[in-house]
């Protein structure tokens, strides 16, 4: 019992700790005798205690330790031991501990593979003075307006008021620390950029280093939004996979500019040239990593996401995010002079193609930004209450990433620097290859279509064109030269795609009032509602219906599946658990909604035939595949370097 | 080509680019923004109808209703009880959705100065006050 007092005072004690060692990993660079002590020592100590920290919460949740504040109100006796340990970011307080966690991992990650990098000591220790700095910030936010230790005593109360329902799902478990891992993760770019700033030396060594941390985070970034996506498939019950809600949009944007800054660090790496917008990148993607998590934790934002609401934590994000911005662009502006240098290329070359790249995924960030915070503005200078509705992101987004798709496929197949250093044979193949892709996802695009959907969509069959487009040139071109991480990565894209323009545009949706044993048609199925039955899980109640899908023409039984209606009593929530029939080219998803009143038998029912809606998700995947495949052979140029120099 | 030129190249590009780009963003802003009201602006008659909009309420208690064909209607109010405007929407209630709460329908005005929803969202944050109230005037 004492024991159970004591420890939360101990995880505070700990947090205030790794305040002061992070304090000290802040003015290394200008205090000699830090600097002299070994660099692994101070982010090591870091990440201990933070992560005891986080172990000590963790416990706290698992043995119902309700005089803690934050596990009474997110926890409850009842609710299953793996939820109580996702309850730990469930909400505001420990979703920012987390964070912390994350960047005191990443910072220890940057100090440990230095030994394949050997990064100079002085830059080294500025990397890891602005990381340092970062986590006073954050610590200090922690500490200040948002202490995950904070009490409840004497009066212990004697059950939590449980996490929110919503939360109380698989995909939960790994979806905001993979997300964090990501966000977070931009943070070393963003601490090597600034500490090249700083230092004042710029030599393109950095830029190879910057990529590994880049693509890491990258992929975790990716993962993370496909797995966002699934989830909010899952469970918010609208059988959509993206809103343009302001909390998805806020872990996209970082996204796109972490994507156009891992095309323009290749560029800096290999020919010398892309240097301060590079740099500019690598500030502009942890400062909207910044601007995501300000949005979502502030509160200032009615979504579905958004469930925390204080004004004192929104000032400390918001002058936070102020100040990282001020220095970020002091510096930049100072030492822009020393980055810029021309070096020559023609128009057709690899680098006008990741110019592009660039110049178009940067604008898309910037639409996306404006209409995120456009009626923020509006409501802070009383300008009137607005929303801006998925309408706008869809045209805009669509319509900009047009020329991006097209592009893409392309820009790999395109020589560094300028076509005369292709000899006629390499030319004469490149345009034959250029000539079939195009001749032959046209051919598919409309013909793929006409066979297995039925019709010809317009818009569909754009999307179609130029996701054969990429696929196959993709396909060709790289299956031979064995570049995995652009091979997979780029097919992933054409995959989503391919996925995200058939779902939407074949898509069937109804919406209809059935009771026991009755048979509606969703496209080719015949769907029965069989049975409805009582059901009592762990901290909830309720019904759960059995469906069955069966084929109209030859009444094959095709699946049965299982749509539930919950009741978590303590916090008086209803939710919907829809209930889906994955497959690799449709999805059958059924969602149980309201009973009609005075009526005890009849029931409204949503279902969605979703034709290759899981291939969102699986090109997600092949992103993160290709962006493994592109780490690992980095590391293997690494180790050869390193062997090179040991000989 | 001399540096010049291709800097000056460069610059046009980019300034048409971002023309382009701006161009769409105001269009596409121009149709898709939605203006939020509230009942008692409806009742004032300044909303204009078979406009896109968002409205924003109180689910008057009791007011939930079913028709058969999967059509819901509810009825919603402002904090002061004042004035009432009728939801119709088809489709499932949001998990969130309670007599009472307060919600935001998407949707037009239709010439009945009934409120057609295409879209119904309830939301709250984790201490469970709905936060869309606090903001109207």
């Amino acid at each position: 019992m004492t024991f159970n007092l004591i420890l939360p005072e101990i995880g505070h004690f700990l947090l205030i700790m790794a305040l002061f060692i992070a304090f000290w990993m802040g003015i290394a660079p200008f205090v000699s005798k830090v600097r002299e002590k070994h660099p692994i020592v101070l982010p090591a100590t870091l990440f201990i205690l933070i992560l005891i920290a986080f172990a000590i919460l963790t416990f706290c949740f698992l043995s119902d330790n309700f005089s803690v504040k934050y596990v009474a109100e997110n926890s409850s006796i009842n609710l299953p031991w793996w939820y109580k340990i996702c309850a730990v970011w469930g909400a505001h307080e420990g979703s920012i501990l987390l964070w912390i966690l994350v960047l005191s991992g990443w910072t220890l990650a940057v100090t440990v593979f230095n030994r394949w990098y050997q990064l100079p000591e002085n830059m080294l220790i500025r990397t890891l003075s602005v990381l340092g700095w970062i986590a006073v910030g954050f610590l200090l936010f922690l500490l200040l307006t948002s202490n995950p230790f904070a009490r409840l005593l004497p009066n212990i109360p004697s059950n939590g008021q449980d996490l929110n329902p919503l939360l109380q799902d698989i995909g939960f478990l790994f979806h905001p620390p993979i997300l964090y891992m990501g966000y977070v993760g931009l943070s070393v770019p963003f601490a090597l950029a600034i500490a090249s700033l700083w230092l004042g030396e710029w030599n393109t060594k950095w830029a190879g280093w910057a990529r590994v941390w880049t693509l890491s985070a990258w992929c975790f970034l990716t993962i993370g939004i496909t797995l966002g996506s699934w989830w909010a498939y899952r469970e918010l019950g609208w059988g959509g996979f993206w809103f343009w809600d302001p909390v998805e949009n806020a872990s996209f944007m970082p996204w796109l500019s972490a994507t156009a800054l891992l095309h323009s660090l290749f560029v800096t790496e290999k020919r010398q040239t892309f240097k301060a917008w590079t740099t500019f990148l690598a500030i502009i993607s942890f400062v909207l990593s910044l601007l995501g998590t300000f949005l979502v934790r502030s509160g200032i934002l009615t979504s579905v996401h958004a469930f925390a609401s204080d004004p004192s934590r929104g000032l400390f994000m918001l002058i936070f995010l102020f100040i990282v911005v001020l220095i970020a662009m002091i510096l930049f502006s100072w030492r822009i002079h020393r980055l810029q240098k021309t070096i020559h290329y023609a128009f057709l070359s690899r680098e006008t193609f990741l110019m592009f790249n660039n110049i178009l995924l940067f604008t898309i960030m910037l639409t996306i930004l404006l209409g995120t915070l456009y009626p923020l503005i509006m409501q802070v200078c009383h300008w009137g209450k607005l929303s801006v509705g998925a309408p706008y992101f869809n045209t805009v987004f669509s319509l900009l990433m047009l020329p991006v798709l097209f592009l893409m496929a392309l820009g790999p197949l395109t020589p560094w620097q300028s076509f005369k250093t292709f000899n006629a044979d390499q030319s004469q193949d490149f345009s034959h290859t250029i000539q079939l892709v195009f001749c032959l996802s046209l051919i598919l695009g409309l013909l793929l279509p006409w066979l297995f959907l039925g019709n010809i969509h317009p818009a569909a069959a754009i999307g179609i064109f130029l996701s054969l487009w990429i696929i196959i040139a993709t396909g060709i071109m790289h299956w031979k030269k064995r570049h995995w991480g652009v091979f997979f990565s780029h097919l992933g894209m054409g995959v989503a795609l391919a996925g995200i323009v058939v779902s939407s545009s074949y898509s069937l949706e109804r919406t209809l009032i059935m009771s026991e044993k009755d048979v509606a048609t969703l496209g080719p199925y015949l769907i029965t509602f069989q049975s409805l039955k009582t059901l009592q899980g762990p901290n909830y109640s309720g019904l759960i219906s059995t469906f069955t899908i069966q084929k109209t023409e030859t009444q094959k039984l095709i699946s049965t599946i299982h749509p539930e209606k919950r009741y978590y009593p303590i916090q008086k929530t209803v939710m919907t658990e829809a209930a889906i029939d994955p497959g690799i080219f449709r999805d059958i998803y059924i969602a149980l909604g309201d009973q009609v009143q005075n009526n005890d038998h009849d029931w409204v029912i949503r279902m969605y035939y979703k034709p290759l809606v899981r291939w969102i998700w699986a090109g997600g995947f092949l992103i993160l595949l290709g962006g493994l495949c592109a780490i690992k052979k980095r590391f293997e140029k690494l180790a050869r370097a390193r062997s090179n120099m040991l000989k | 080509m001399t540096p010049r030129q291709k800097k000056t190249r460069f610059i046009i590009l980019l300034i048409v680019g971002i023309a382009i780009a701006i161009g769409l963003v105001l269009y596409a802003l121009k149709q898709n923004i939605d203006l939020y009201y509230t009942p008692t602006q409806i009742a004032a008659g300044i909303v204009p109808v078979e406009k896109h909009c968002r409205i924003g309420g109180l689910v008057l208690k009791g007011s939930v209703h079913h028709a058969a064909d999967a059509n819901t209607s509810f009825v919603l109010i402002d904090i002061d009880n004042a004035h009432k405007t009728t939801v119709f929407y088809k489709g499932i209630l949001p998990d969130l959705f309670r007599e009472g709460q307060g919600i935001v329908a998407e949707g037009y005005l239709d010439q009945r100065k009934h409120f057609i929803a295409d879209e119904v969202f309830a939301k709250h944050d984790e201490k469970y006050t709905p936060p869309i109230m606090e903001n109207e005037k």
